[in-house]
């Protein structure tokens, strides 16, 4: 059984047209209970006007990311055991980020930023053509497997310094993405990759503090795939090329 | 200058500098040995165009570099953007670089 019967959970409340406060709500503590739990207890028992965003509930869908106690994490798959402090929690909208309301961030400059790092396909082949053979053991392809995992929930995004500081800066989520295209046998067009991210906030605006990595819920390695593409655009520079 | 091609001038110059870092700092341990005087330095460095072509490029080399690194924190830290910070970040470096330049010729001439 908890120590306590009830958590304080601390909710920053607000948008865009009202001031950003927090409010302070009891909730039933239980021996096994997410973040997202917590929420959406208060949203269901409490005030139902509180807004947040969630899906999956099983750390598939990257919808529910807040920041707990100042650090953004993936609250589906947080249990309140391992943050609560002395009984309490609190809990906000995503750092780095437009607030929509409460703790529903808007994350459109996250995806637009996704596009901007040339993160979409350039086919190779036509519909009409064979399927590719693609080697599994392949360097490329091993590089390439390491970043597919990304489920979008911008906690690297959020975790990141270098965003907070310069807000041109296409950040972890967006240059991983890139770094797994260019690294894709697919991928028909590597300079036009090399090209989006060698631009304004592209990759050489990253520091390599490694929040990024650090905070990334399904352990994926952004601060790796930033300093990869570090190197391709260099070795592009000195004459070194991609076949 | 692209972002890009400030970031290899930043990384180039810094490739530059190293070596020099190194002399300058090997020079000073070997110079104080015995004492240091402004005679035995000028000595060493008046009327040397090794020295005074070792500084220029050092001073560059740092002025280009450290620019660079500045234009960055006034972006990030200061706020700074577009042609304000660039034009800040141009008069700084060549502020270091008249510093650094009157300090070499100060030397050698």
């Amino acid at each position: 059984m908890p120590e306590r019967d009830h958590l304080t959970v601390t909710v920053q409340r607000g948008g865009p047209d009202t001031p950003q406060r927090p409010q302070t709500f009891e909730v039933p503590a239980y021996d096994n209970q997410t973040v997202l739990d917590v929420v959406s207890w208060i949203q269901q028992n409490t005030d139902p006007t509180l807004t947040y965003r969630f899906a999956c509930r099983v750390g598939m869908c990257g919808s529910c990311a807040m920041m707990v106690n100042g650090v953004p994490r993936w609250t589906c798959r947080t249990h309140v055991s391992k943050v609560v402090k002395g009984g309490a929690i609190e809990v906000g909208p995503l750092r780095n980020l437009p607030v929509i309301k409460d703790l529903a961030a808007d994350m459109d400059p996250f995806f637009d930023k996704w596009v901007a790092a040339e993160g979409m396909h350039h086919p190779t082949r036509t519909r009409e053509d064979e399927i590719e053979a693609i080697d599994p053991v392949a360097s490329d392809r091993q590089e390439a497997n390491a970043g597919i995992e990304c489920i979008n929930c911008s906690v690297c995004y959020s975790a990141c310094d270098t965003v907070a500081g310069n807000p041109d800066y296409l950040g972890p989520a967006a240059l991983q993405r890139a770094w797994t295209l260019y690294n894709d046998a697919k991928d028909a067009d590597r300079d036009a990759i090399l090209d989006a991210v060698s631009g304004k906030g592209g990759c050489h605006s990253c520091h390599s503090m490694g929040s990024c990595t650090a905070y990334c819920p399904n352990e994926l390695d952004p601060l790796s795939a930033i300093a990869g593409l570090k190197r391709a655009t260099t070795k592009r520079f000195f004459g070194g090329r991609k076949g | 200058m692209s972002e890009f091609q400030l970031y290899m001038a930043q990384r180039l110059s810094a490739l530059v500098m190293a070596p020099f870092v190194i002399v300058h700092i090997g020079v000073m341990i070997y110079a104080i040995q015995g004492g240091l005087t402004a005679a035995e330095i000028l000595g060493r460095t008046q009327g040397s165009v090794f020295w005074l072509a070792f500084y220029v490029m050092f001073v560059i080399a740092v002025s280009i570099h450290a620019t660079i690194g500045l234009r960055t924190i006034l972006g990030e830290w200061v706020g700074l953007r577009g042609g304000l910070r660039d034009g800040l970040s141009a008069v700084i470096g060549l502020g270091l670089f008249l510093l650094g330049a009157q300090a070499v010729w100060a030397v050698t001439a």
